[in-house]
Protein backbone atom coordinates (compact mmCIF):
# COMPACT_ATOMS: atom_id res chain seq x y z
CA UNK A 1 0.00 0.00 0.00
CA UNK A 2 2.57 2.36 1.06
CA UNK A 3 4.77 1.12 -1.79
CA UNK A 4 1.67 2.28 -4.47
CA UNK A 5 1.65 5.66 -2.58
CA UNK A 6 5.41 6.25 -3.05
CA UNK A 7 5.15 5.60 -7.09
CA UNK A 8 2.43 7.47 -7.43
CA UNK A 9 3.98 10.19 -5.68
CA UNK A 10 6.90 10.04 -7.92
CA UNK A 11 5.01 9.80 -11.29
CA UNK A 12 2.89 12.65 -11.02
CA UNK A 13 4.21 15.96 -10.25
CA UNK A 14 7.79 15.98 -9.60
CA UNK A 15 9.23 18.41 -7.26
CA UNK A 16 12.28 19.26 -8.41
CA UNK A 17 15.81 20.84 -6.94
CA UNK A 18 18.30 22.19 -8.38
CA UNK A 19 21.60 20.93 -7.34
CA UNK A 20 24.20 23.87 -9.30
CA UNK A 21 27.50 21.92 -8.81
CA UNK A 22 29.95 23.65 -10.19
CA UNK A 23 28.06 24.59 -13.87
CA UNK A 24 28.36 27.55 -16.34
CA UNK A 25 25.16 28.23 -15.39
CA UNK A 26 24.04 28.04 -18.64
CA UNK A 27 22.04 24.68 -17.56
CA UNK A 28 20.75 26.30 -15.07
CA UNK A 29 19.24 28.95 -16.83
CA UNK A 30 17.83 26.53 -19.30
CA UNK A 31 15.99 24.74 -16.40
CA UNK A 32 14.79 28.22 -15.44
CA UNK A 33 13.28 28.62 -18.93
CA UNK A 34 11.44 25.56 -18.85
CA UNK A 35 9.46 27.62 -15.85
CA UNK A 36 8.74 30.35 -18.34
CA UNK A 37 5.70 30.80 -20.37
CA UNK A 38 7.13 29.23 -23.39
CA UNK A 39 7.81 25.82 -21.93
CA UNK A 40 6.04 26.02 -18.81
CA UNK A 41 6.30 22.47 -17.76
CA UNK A 42 4.42 23.33 -14.23
CA UNK A 43 1.49 22.65 -16.44
CA UNK A 44 2.56 18.73 -15.38
CA UNK A 45 3.39 19.58 -11.58
CA UNK A 46 7.23 20.23 -12.17
CA UNK A 47 7.69 22.48 -9.25
CA UNK A 48 11.30 24.08 -8.51
CA UNK A 49 11.12 23.49 -4.68
CA UNK A 50 13.72 25.13 -2.47
CA UNK A 51 14.76 22.69 -0.03
CA UNK A 52 16.08 18.87 -0.81
CA UNK A 53 14.23 17.38 1.85
CA UNK A 54 10.23 18.36 -0.57
CA UNK A 55 12.46 17.23 -3.40
CA UNK A 56 11.62 14.11 -5.81
CA UNK A 57 13.86 14.48 -8.38
CA UNK A 58 17.50 16.01 -8.27
CA UNK A 59 18.76 17.86 -11.35
CA UNK A 60 22.89 17.94 -10.85
CA UNK A 61 24.20 20.02 -13.28
CA UNK A 62 27.84 20.83 -13.76
CA UNK A 63 31.45 19.14 -13.11
CA UNK A 64 31.24 18.42 -9.31
CA UNK A 65 34.73 19.97 -8.39
CA UNK A 66 36.49 19.38 -5.20
CA UNK A 67 35.08 21.86 -2.86
CA UNK A 68 31.05 21.24 -3.82
CA UNK A 69 31.12 17.50 -3.96
CA UNK A 70 30.83 17.28 -0.19
CA UNK A 71 27.37 19.71 -0.61
CA UNK A 72 26.23 17.45 -2.85
CA UNK A 73 26.91 14.42 -1.60
CA UNK A 74 25.11 16.28 1.96
CA UNK A 75 21.82 17.58 -0.29
CA UNK A 76 21.60 14.07 -1.61
CA UNK A 77 21.96 12.63 2.16
CA UNK A 78 18.82 14.88 2.61
CA UNK A 79 16.37 14.54 0.19
CA UNK A 80 13.89 11.31 1.26
CA UNK A 81 14.55 8.00 -0.35
CA UNK A 82 13.08 6.78 -3.07
CA UNK A 83 14.36 9.94 -5.40
CA UNK A 84 15.60 10.11 -8.69
CA UNK A 85 18.69 11.88 -9.76
CA UNK A 86 19.26 13.05 -13.12
CA UNK A 87 23.00 14.11 -14.38
CA UNK A 88 22.32 17.28 -16.61
CA UNK A 89 24.25 18.43 -19.35
CA UNK A 90 27.32 16.56 -20.81
CA UNK A 91 29.67 18.23 -17.45
CA UNK A 92 27.39 16.06 -15.10
CA UNK A 93 27.47 13.22 -16.94
CA UNK A 94 31.60 13.00 -18.44
CA UNK A 95 33.04 16.38 -16.63
CA UNK A 96 32.75 17.32 -20.75
CA UNK A 97 35.94 19.31 -21.45
CA UNK A 98 36.77 20.04 -17.73
CA UNK A 99 37.93 16.60 -17.74
CA UNK A 100 41.37 18.26 -17.64
CA UNK A 101 40.98 20.47 -14.75
CA UNK A 102 43.12 19.75 -11.73
CA UNK A 103 39.75 21.17 -9.84
CA UNK A 104 37.65 18.24 -11.22
CA UNK A 105 36.44 15.29 -8.86
CA UNK A 106 35.32 12.34 -11.05
CA UNK A 107 32.06 12.26 -13.09
CA UNK A 108 28.79 12.38 -10.72
CA UNK A 109 27.65 8.76 -11.43
CA UNK A 110 30.88 7.73 -9.53
CA UNK A 111 29.75 9.95 -6.34
CA UNK A 112 26.44 8.84 -6.12
CA UNK A 113 23.76 6.74 -8.24
CA UNK A 114 22.10 8.65 -11.87
CA UNK A 115 18.97 7.42 -12.99
CA UNK A 116 18.34 9.66 -15.60
CA UNK A 117 21.54 11.25 -18.14
CA UNK A 118 20.24 14.33 -20.27
CA UNK A 119 23.01 14.93 -22.75
CA UNK A 120 24.02 18.45 -24.00
CA UNK A 121 25.55 21.72 -23.80
CA UNK A 122 23.58 22.98 -22.66
CA UNK A 123 20.97 20.22 -23.26
CA UNK A 124 17.89 21.70 -25.03
CA UNK A 125 14.62 22.62 -23.01
CA UNK A 126 12.74 19.74 -25.29
CA UNK A 127 15.50 17.31 -24.68
CA UNK A 128 14.99 18.11 -20.69
CA UNK A 129 11.47 17.61 -20.95
CA UNK A 130 12.24 13.94 -22.73
CA UNK A 131 14.64 13.41 -19.56
CA UNK A 132 12.13 13.84 -17.12
CA UNK A 133 9.40 11.38 -18.90
CA UNK A 134 12.38 8.85 -19.14
CA UNK A 135 12.60 9.09 -15.67
CA UNK A 136 8.93 8.84 -14.75
CA UNK A 137 9.01 6.00 -17.37
CA UNK A 138 11.96 4.45 -15.34
CA UNK A 139 10.17 4.33 -11.50
CA UNK A 140 6.89 2.61 -13.30
CA UNK A 141 8.95 0.21 -14.38
CA UNK A 142 10.51 -0.51 -10.94
CA UNK A 143 9.36 -3.07 -8.74
CA UNK A 144 10.42 -3.19 -5.62
CA UNK A 145 9.60 0.39 -4.74
CA UNK B 1 15.27 46.34 26.56
CA UNK B 2 17.96 43.79 26.30
CA UNK B 3 20.56 44.52 24.22
CA UNK B 4 20.27 42.94 20.63
CA UNK B 5 23.21 40.40 19.80
CA UNK B 6 24.83 40.48 16.61
CA UNK B 7 23.75 37.07 14.92
CA UNK B 8 24.59 35.53 11.23
CA UNK B 9 22.34 34.32 8.92
CA UNK B 10 24.06 31.96 6.40
CA UNK B 11 22.92 31.90 2.62
CA UNK B 12 23.82 29.03 0.79
CA UNK B 13 25.81 27.60 -0.71
CA UNK B 14 23.05 25.51 -1.82
CA UNK B 15 20.01 28.16 -1.13
CA UNK B 16 17.08 29.12 -3.31
CA UNK B 17 17.61 32.65 -4.02
CA UNK B 18 20.83 31.68 -5.89
CA UNK B 19 21.24 29.70 -8.64
CA UNK B 20 25.19 28.90 -8.36
CA UNK B 21 26.48 27.39 -5.14
CA UNK B 22 28.35 30.37 -2.86
CA UNK B 23 27.60 31.07 0.44
CA UNK B 24 26.99 34.98 2.44
CA UNK B 25 27.74 35.34 5.74
CA UNK B 26 25.27 37.91 6.37
CA UNK B 27 25.82 39.69 10.15
CA UNK B 28 22.64 41.04 11.13
CA UNK B 29 22.04 43.54 14.44
CA UNK B 30 18.04 42.91 14.57
CA UNK B 31 16.83 43.99 11.18
CA UNK B 32 19.97 45.70 10.12
CA UNK B 33 22.37 44.22 8.17
CA UNK B 34 26.15 45.05 10.09
CA UNK B 35 28.96 42.65 8.08
CA UNK B 36 28.61 40.71 5.02
CA UNK B 37 31.10 38.02 4.18
CA UNK B 38 31.78 36.47 1.20
CA UNK B 39 33.16 32.88 0.13
CA UNK B 40 33.53 31.81 -2.78
CA UNK B 41 34.95 28.81 -4.98
CA UNK B 42 32.32 26.20 -4.82
CA UNK B 43 32.64 26.51 -8.52
CA UNK B 44 36.33 26.83 -9.75
CA UNK B 45 37.01 24.72 -12.62
CA UNK B 46 40.74 26.03 -13.78
CA UNK B 47 40.03 27.58 -17.36
CA UNK B 48 42.85 29.18 -17.06
CA UNK B 49 45.10 26.06 -17.07
CA UNK B 50 43.08 24.35 -19.02
CA UNK B 51 43.51 26.36 -22.30
CA UNK B 52 46.98 26.31 -21.75
CA UNK B 53 46.66 22.74 -22.64
CA UNK B 54 44.49 23.35 -25.85
CA UNK B 55 45.40 24.61 -29.45
CA UNK B 56 44.91 28.15 -31.12
CA UNK B 57 41.64 26.93 -32.62
CA UNK B 58 39.94 25.32 -28.98
CA UNK B 59 40.12 27.83 -26.99
CA UNK B 60 37.38 29.68 -27.46
CA UNK B 61 35.25 26.97 -27.27
CA UNK B 62 36.83 26.48 -23.47
CA UNK B 63 36.37 29.89 -22.69
CA UNK B 64 32.90 30.17 -24.11
CA UNK B 65 32.19 27.50 -21.15
CA UNK B 66 33.33 29.86 -18.40
CA UNK B 67 29.82 31.41 -18.24
CA UNK B 68 26.68 30.48 -19.55
CA UNK B 69 25.16 34.07 -19.88
CA UNK B 70 27.86 35.92 -21.47
CA UNK B 71 29.02 33.08 -23.80
CA UNK B 72 30.16 35.47 -26.42
CA UNK B 73 31.93 37.86 -24.16
CA UNK B 74 34.64 35.38 -22.84
CA UNK B 75 35.31 34.12 -26.62
CA UNK B 76 34.69 37.94 -27.87
CA UNK B 77 37.64 39.21 -25.65
CA UNK B 78 39.45 36.00 -26.05
CA UNK B 79 39.90 35.78 -29.98
CA UNK B 80 40.99 39.76 -29.61
CA UNK B 81 43.90 38.67 -27.74
CA UNK B 82 45.11 36.18 -29.53
CA UNK B 83 44.48 38.04 -32.83
CA UNK B 84 46.32 40.70 -30.74
CA UNK B 85 49.25 38.96 -30.19
CA UNK B 86 49.49 37.47 -33.77
CA UNK B 87 48.83 40.80 -35.28
CA UNK B 88 45.63 39.47 -37.15
CA UNK B 89 43.31 42.36 -38.88
CA UNK B 90 39.61 40.80 -39.08
CA UNK B 91 37.24 41.80 -42.30
CA UNK B 92 34.69 44.33 -41.80
CA UNK B 93 31.67 41.44 -42.29
CA UNK B 94 32.74 39.70 -39.06
CA UNK B 95 33.57 42.56 -37.27
CA UNK B 96 29.83 43.38 -37.80
CA UNK B 97 28.23 40.13 -37.04
CA UNK B 98 30.58 39.81 -33.87
CA UNK B 99 28.73 42.97 -32.56
CA UNK B 100 25.34 41.22 -33.31
CA UNK B 101 25.89 38.02 -31.63
CA UNK B 102 27.58 40.40 -28.73
CA UNK B 103 23.93 42.08 -28.72
CA UNK B 104 22.10 39.73 -28.51
CA UNK B 105 23.46 38.34 -25.88
CA UNK B 106 23.46 41.36 -24.12
CA UNK B 107 19.94 41.89 -24.53
CA UNK B 108 19.18 38.53 -23.21
CA UNK B 109 21.34 38.45 -19.89
CA UNK B 110 19.63 42.22 -19.31
CA UNK B 111 16.22 40.60 -19.66
CA UNK B 112 17.45 37.25 -17.59
CA UNK B 113 18.34 39.50 -15.07
CA UNK B 114 15.42 41.82 -15.08
CA UNK B 115 13.00 38.81 -14.58
CA UNK B 116 15.19 37.32 -11.73
CA UNK B 117 15.32 40.10 -10.04
CA UNK B 118 11.57 40.70 -10.36
CA UNK B 119 11.67 36.37 -8.60
CA UNK B 120 13.84 37.79 -5.89
CA UNK B 121 11.16 40.06 -4.86
CA UNK B 122 8.42 37.81 -4.93
CA UNK B 123 6.95 39.17 -8.01
CA UNK B 124 6.65 37.02 -9.84
CA UNK B 125 4.72 38.58 -13.07
CA UNK B 126 7.74 40.66 -13.87
CA UNK B 127 9.98 37.15 -14.44
CA UNK B 128 7.31 35.80 -16.55
CA UNK B 129 7.51 38.87 -18.70
CA UNK B 130 10.81 39.85 -18.95
CA UNK B 131 11.64 36.23 -19.99
CA UNK B 132 8.71 35.29 -22.25
CA UNK B 133 10.30 38.25 -24.22
CA UNK B 134 13.77 36.54 -23.89
CA UNK B 135 12.68 34.00 -25.62
CA UNK B 136 12.66 35.37 -29.68
CA UNK B 137 16.16 36.94 -28.91
CA UNK B 138 17.26 33.12 -28.03
CA UNK B 139 15.60 31.78 -31.46
CA UNK B 140 17.60 34.87 -32.93
CA UNK B 141 21.01 33.55 -31.68
CA UNK B 142 19.36 30.13 -33.02
CA UNK B 143 19.18 30.95 -36.44
CA UNK B 144 22.07 33.26 -36.59
CA UNK B 145 24.70 30.38 -35.08
CA UNK B 146 23.06 27.45 -34.55
CA UNK B 147 22.30 27.52 -30.80
CA UNK B 148 20.34 29.05 -28.59
CA UNK B 149 23.27 29.51 -25.82
CA UNK B 150 26.96 28.79 -26.38
CA UNK B 151 27.40 29.94 -29.63
CA UNK B 152 30.72 28.71 -31.38
CA UNK B 153 30.49 31.33 -33.44
CA UNK B 154 34.02 33.29 -33.15
CA UNK B 155 37.38 32.03 -33.95
CA UNK B 156 40.56 33.60 -34.57
CA UNK B 157 40.26 35.90 -37.04
CA UNK B 158 36.96 36.34 -37.86
CA UNK B 159 33.48 33.84 -37.07
CA UNK B 160 32.42 30.56 -38.28
CA UNK B 161 28.92 31.27 -40.22
CA UNK B 162 27.91 34.02 -42.77
CA UNK B 163 24.70 35.77 -41.71
CA UNK B 164 23.15 35.44 -45.39
CA UNK B 165 21.54 37.94 -47.20
CA UNK B 166 17.65 36.34 -47.08
CA UNK B 167 18.23 36.29 -43.51
CA UNK B 168 18.46 39.71 -42.71
CA UNK B 169 14.38 41.06 -43.74
CA UNK B 170 12.92 38.43 -41.59
CA UNK B 171 15.55 39.26 -38.42
CA UNK B 172 15.27 42.94 -38.64
CA UNK B 173 10.73 41.72 -38.50
CA UNK B 174 11.97 40.06 -35.26
CA UNK B 175 13.79 42.96 -34.24
CA UNK B 176 10.97 45.38 -34.82
CA UNK B 177 8.18 42.97 -32.87
CA UNK B 178 11.35 43.17 -30.18
CA UNK B 179 11.58 46.65 -29.68
CA UNK B 180 8.10 47.19 -28.94
CA UNK B 181 7.41 44.53 -26.57
CA UNK B 182 11.03 46.18 -25.12
CA UNK B 183 9.76 49.53 -24.63
CA UNK B 184 6.65 48.43 -23.23
CA UNK B 185 8.10 46.75 -20.57
CA UNK B 186 10.89 49.61 -19.88
CA UNK B 187 7.73 51.51 -19.42
CA UNK B 188 5.81 49.30 -17.19
CA UNK B 189 9.06 48.51 -14.41
CA UNK B 190 9.78 52.44 -14.88
CA UNK B 191 6.35 53.35 -14.23
CA UNK B 192 5.42 50.43 -11.77
CA UNK B 193 4.72 52.07 -8.20
CA UNK B 194 5.64 48.86 -6.75
CA UNK B 195 9.34 48.33 -7.90
CA UNK B 196 9.53 52.04 -7.27
CA UNK B 197 8.68 51.67 -3.65
CA UNK B 198 11.05 48.55 -3.62
CA UNK B 199 13.73 49.53 -5.35
CA UNK B 200 14.14 53.55 -5.29
CA UNK B 201 16.72 54.14 -2.33
CA UNK B 202 17.84 50.34 -1.42
CA UNK B 203 21.16 49.15 -1.82
CA UNK B 204 22.74 52.48 -2.79
CA UNK B 205 26.36 52.47 -4.46
CA UNK B 206 27.87 55.92 -4.22
CA UNK B 207 30.19 57.09 -7.01
CA UNK B 208 33.18 57.21 -4.83
CA UNK B 209 32.74 53.53 -3.47
CA UNK B 210 31.88 52.53 -7.02
CA UNK B 211 35.20 54.04 -8.08
CA UNK B 212 37.08 52.75 -4.79
CA UNK B 213 36.08 48.87 -5.49
CA UNK B 214 36.44 49.24 -9.11
CA UNK B 215 33.36 48.41 -10.28
CA UNK B 216 32.56 47.47 -14.19
CA UNK B 217 29.87 47.48 -16.35
CA UNK B 218 26.06 48.76 -15.25
CA UNK B 219 27.07 48.63 -11.95
CA UNK B 220 29.19 51.25 -12.18
CA UNK B 221 27.16 53.29 -14.91
CA UNK B 222 24.15 53.50 -12.60
CA UNK B 223 26.75 54.93 -10.42
CA UNK B 224 28.05 57.44 -12.68
CA UNK B 225 30.57 56.15 -12.97
CA UNK B 226 31.13 56.64 -17.30
CA UNK B 227 32.85 53.14 -18.30
CA UNK B 228 32.00 51.06 -21.62
CA UNK B 229 35.14 49.61 -23.59
CA UNK B 230 32.84 49.57 -26.76
CA UNK B 231 33.24 53.51 -26.62
CA UNK B 232 36.72 53.57 -24.85
CA UNK B 233 38.59 51.40 -26.35
CA UNK B 234 36.43 50.82 -29.69
CA UNK B 235 36.87 47.17 -31.21
CA UNK B 236 35.08 44.72 -33.92
CA UNK B 237 32.18 47.30 -35.57
CA UNK B 238 31.34 49.39 -32.52
CA UNK B 239 32.91 53.10 -34.09
CA UNK B 240 31.07 52.54 -36.88
CA UNK B 241 27.67 52.55 -35.41
CA UNK B 242 25.73 55.01 -33.32
CA UNK B 243 24.90 54.49 -30.26
CA UNK B 244 24.60 55.67 -26.88
CA UNK B 245 26.37 55.15 -23.16
CA UNK B 246 23.81 54.75 -20.90
CA UNK B 247 24.79 56.64 -17.33
CA UNK B 248 22.80 57.33 -14.39
CA UNK B 249 24.06 58.35 -10.96
CA UNK B 250 21.68 57.50 -8.30
CA UNK B 251 23.62 54.08 -7.38
CA UNK B 252 20.35 52.22 -6.09
CA UNK B 253 19.09 49.31 -7.61
CA UNK B 254 16.15 50.55 -9.35
CA UNK B 255 18.87 52.84 -11.24
CA UNK B 256 20.52 49.79 -12.33
CA UNK B 257 17.39 47.88 -13.43
CA UNK B 258 17.06 51.08 -15.48
CA UNK B 259 20.21 51.06 -16.87
CA UNK B 260 19.85 47.84 -18.25
CA UNK B 261 16.93 48.51 -19.71
CA UNK B 262 17.91 51.14 -21.79
CA UNK B 263 21.07 49.66 -22.62
CA UNK B 264 18.58 46.68 -24.60
CA UNK B 265 16.76 49.15 -26.36
CA UNK B 266 20.66 50.69 -27.47
CA UNK B 267 22.10 46.88 -28.59
CA UNK B 268 18.55 46.64 -30.74
CA UNK B 269 19.57 50.17 -31.98
CA UNK B 270 23.39 48.74 -33.29
CA UNK B 271 21.94 44.97 -34.28
CA UNK B 272 19.70 47.00 -36.56
CA UNK B 273 22.37 49.36 -37.82
CA UNK B 274 25.06 46.18 -38.19
CA UNK B 275 22.41 44.66 -39.85
CA UNK B 276 21.77 46.93 -42.79
CA UNK B 277 25.56 47.63 -43.20
CA UNK B 278 26.25 43.67 -43.71
CA UNK B 279 24.11 44.62 -46.98
CA UNK B 280 26.63 46.50 -48.55
CA UNK B 281 29.86 43.83 -47.72
CA UNK B 282 30.58 41.06 -50.05
CA UNK B 283 29.08 37.48 -48.50
CA UNK B 284 31.23 35.08 -47.37
CA UNK B 285 34.07 37.07 -46.37
CA UNK B 286 34.22 36.77 -42.95
CA UNK B 287 37.55 34.70 -42.06
CA UNK B 288 40.97 36.12 -42.32
CA UNK B 289 42.66 32.87 -41.54
CA UNK B 290 45.16 32.56 -38.91
CA UNK B 291 48.05 31.02 -40.36
CA UNK B 292 51.51 31.35 -37.60
CA UNK B 293 50.81 30.71 -33.79
CA UNK B 294 51.53 34.13 -32.20
CA UNK B 295 54.81 34.43 -30.72
CA UNK B 296 53.41 37.93 -28.40
CA UNK B 297 51.86 38.59 -26.30
CA UNK B 298 48.40 40.07 -26.69
CA UNK B 299 45.50 41.48 -25.05
CA UNK B 300 41.85 41.42 -25.94
CA UNK B 301 39.21 43.72 -23.61
CA UNK B 302 35.30 43.38 -24.17
CA UNK B 303 32.46 45.36 -22.58
CA UNK B 304 30.44 42.13 -21.37
CA UNK B 305 26.40 42.37 -19.85
CA UNK B 306 27.99 42.80 -16.53
CA UNK B 307 31.01 44.78 -16.92
CA UNK B 308 34.91 44.91 -18.57
CA UNK B 309 35.85 41.13 -19.85
CA UNK B 310 39.85 41.06 -19.93
CA UNK B 311 41.74 38.11 -21.52
CA UNK B 312 45.23 37.75 -21.78
CA UNK B 313 47.58 35.58 -23.82
CA UNK B 314 50.99 34.88 -24.18
CA UNK B 315 52.40 32.30 -26.76
CA UNK B 316 55.17 30.82 -27.83
CA UNK B 317 55.23 30.23 -31.28
CA UNK B 318 53.73 26.74 -30.54
CA UNK B 319 50.30 25.59 -30.80
CA UNK B 320 49.93 26.29 -27.41
CA UNK B 321 50.08 29.69 -25.48
CA UNK B 322 52.24 29.63 -22.47
CA UNK B 323 50.05 31.66 -20.29
CA UNK B 324 46.39 32.52 -20.41
CA UNK B 325 44.91 34.84 -18.14
CA UNK B 326 41.04 35.73 -17.63
CA UNK B 327 39.33 38.94 -15.51
CA UNK B 328 35.73 38.67 -15.61
CA UNK B 329 33.85 41.89 -14.37
CA UNK B 330 32.17 40.52 -11.64
CA UNK B 331 34.97 39.96 -8.71
CA UNK B 332 35.32 43.56 -8.23
CA UNK B 333 31.08 44.46 -8.96
CA UNK B 334 30.43 41.31 -6.09
CA UNK B 335 32.77 42.81 -3.41
CA UNK B 336 30.84 46.44 -4.29
CA UNK B 337 28.16 44.54 -2.19
CA UNK B 338 30.27 44.76 1.27
CA UNK B 339 29.57 48.85 0.98
CA UNK B 340 25.91 48.48 -0.68
CA UNK B 341 23.93 46.03 2.13
CA UNK B 342 25.35 47.44 4.82
CA UNK B 343 23.22 49.87 7.01
CA UNK B 344 19.82 48.13 5.07
CA UNK B 345 17.02 45.73 6.33
CA UNK B 346 17.76 41.94 5.74
CA UNK B 347 15.41 42.37 3.39
CA UNK B 348 16.50 44.53 0.80
CA UNK B 349 19.94 42.08 1.34
CA UNK B 350 18.87 39.43 -1.40
CA UNK B 351 18.15 41.94 -4.03
CA UNK B 352 20.72 44.23 -3.31
CA UNK B 353 23.16 41.05 -3.63
CA UNK B 354 21.36 40.41 -6.96
CA UNK B 355 21.51 44.08 -8.30
CA UNK B 356 24.99 43.86 -9.93
CA UNK B 357 24.07 40.63 -11.53
CA UNK B 358 26.79 38.54 -10.11
CA UNK B 359 28.18 35.78 -12.03
CA UNK B 360 29.84 33.59 -9.93
CA UNK B 361 30.95 31.28 -12.20
CA UNK B 362 33.20 33.72 -14.28
CA UNK B 363 34.62 34.61 -10.80
CA UNK B 364 36.04 32.00 -9.16
CA UNK B 365 39.28 31.65 -7.14
CA UNK B 366 40.50 29.13 -4.85
CA UNK B 367 42.72 29.39 -2.42
CA UNK B 368 44.35 25.98 -0.68
CA UNK B 369 44.72 24.73 3.25
CA UNK B 370 45.99 22.25 4.74
CA UNK B 371 43.51 20.13 6.69
CA UNK B 372 44.14 22.07 9.84
CA UNK B 373 42.86 25.49 7.99
CA UNK B 374 46.50 27.03 7.55
CA UNK B 375 46.68 28.76 4.03
CA UNK B 376 49.33 26.63 1.96
CA UNK B 377 49.94 29.74 -0.38
CA UNK B 378 50.08 33.06 0.41
CA UNK B 379 50.62 36.48 -1.49
CA UNK B 380 54.11 35.84 -1.32
CA UNK B 381 54.32 32.73 -2.20
CA UNK B 382 52.50 32.89 -5.26
CA UNK B 383 54.57 36.07 -6.36
CA UNK B 384 57.67 33.75 -5.57
CA UNK B 385 56.19 30.87 -7.55
CA UNK B 386 55.24 32.95 -10.43
CA UNK B 387 58.92 34.76 -10.52
CA UNK B 388 60.03 31.40 -10.67
CA UNK B 389 58.14 30.01 -13.52
CA UNK B 390 58.97 33.40 -15.41
CA UNK B 391 62.59 32.49 -14.65
CA UNK B 392 62.41 29.03 -15.90
CA UNK B 393 60.85 30.26 -18.82
CA UNK B 394 63.60 32.15 -19.72
CA UNK B 395 61.68 35.71 -19.33
CA UNK B 396 62.18 38.91 -17.63
CA UNK B 397 61.92 38.90 -13.87
S1 LIG C 1 27.04 20.96 -19.89
FE1 LIG C 1 27.66 22.79 -21.03
S2 LIG C 1 26.05 24.26 -20.59
FE2 LIG C 1 25.89 22.66 -19.05
S3 LIG C 1 27.10 23.40 -17.32
FE3 LIG C 1 28.44 22.14 -18.60
S4 LIG C 1 29.47 23.58 -19.97
FE4 LIG C 1 27.67 24.61 -19.11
Amino acid sequence: MLKGIKKGALTRSLWVYHVAASPCNNCDIEILDLLTPRFDVERFGILLTGSPRHADLLLVTGMVNKKVLDRVLRVYAETPKPCVVAAFGSCAISGDLFVDSYNFAGPLDKHIPVDVYIGGCPPKPEAMILGVVRAIEKVKKLKDL
Amino acid sequence: MAELEPRVIPIGPFHPLQEEAEYFKLTVEGEKVIHLDIQLGYMHRGHGKICEGKTYDQIPFVVERICGICSTSHPFACVQAIEDAANIEIPPRAAYIRSIVGELERIHSHLLWLGLAGHFLGYNTVWMWAWKYREPVLEMCEVITGNRNHYAMFKPGGVRRDIEEGMIPPLLQVLDKLDKKLWMLTKAVLDDPVLHARLEGVGILTKEKAIEYSTEGPTGRASGVAIDVRKDDPHAAYDWIEWEEIVLTEGDVFAKAKVRLLECLESTKIIRQCLEKLKGLPEGDIDAKMTDPPDDEGVGRYEAPRGEVFHYVKGNGSMYPERYKIRAPSYMNIKSNEVAVLGGSVADAAITLAAVDPCYCCTERIAAFDTKGKLLHTWDDLVRLSREKTAKMGGGS
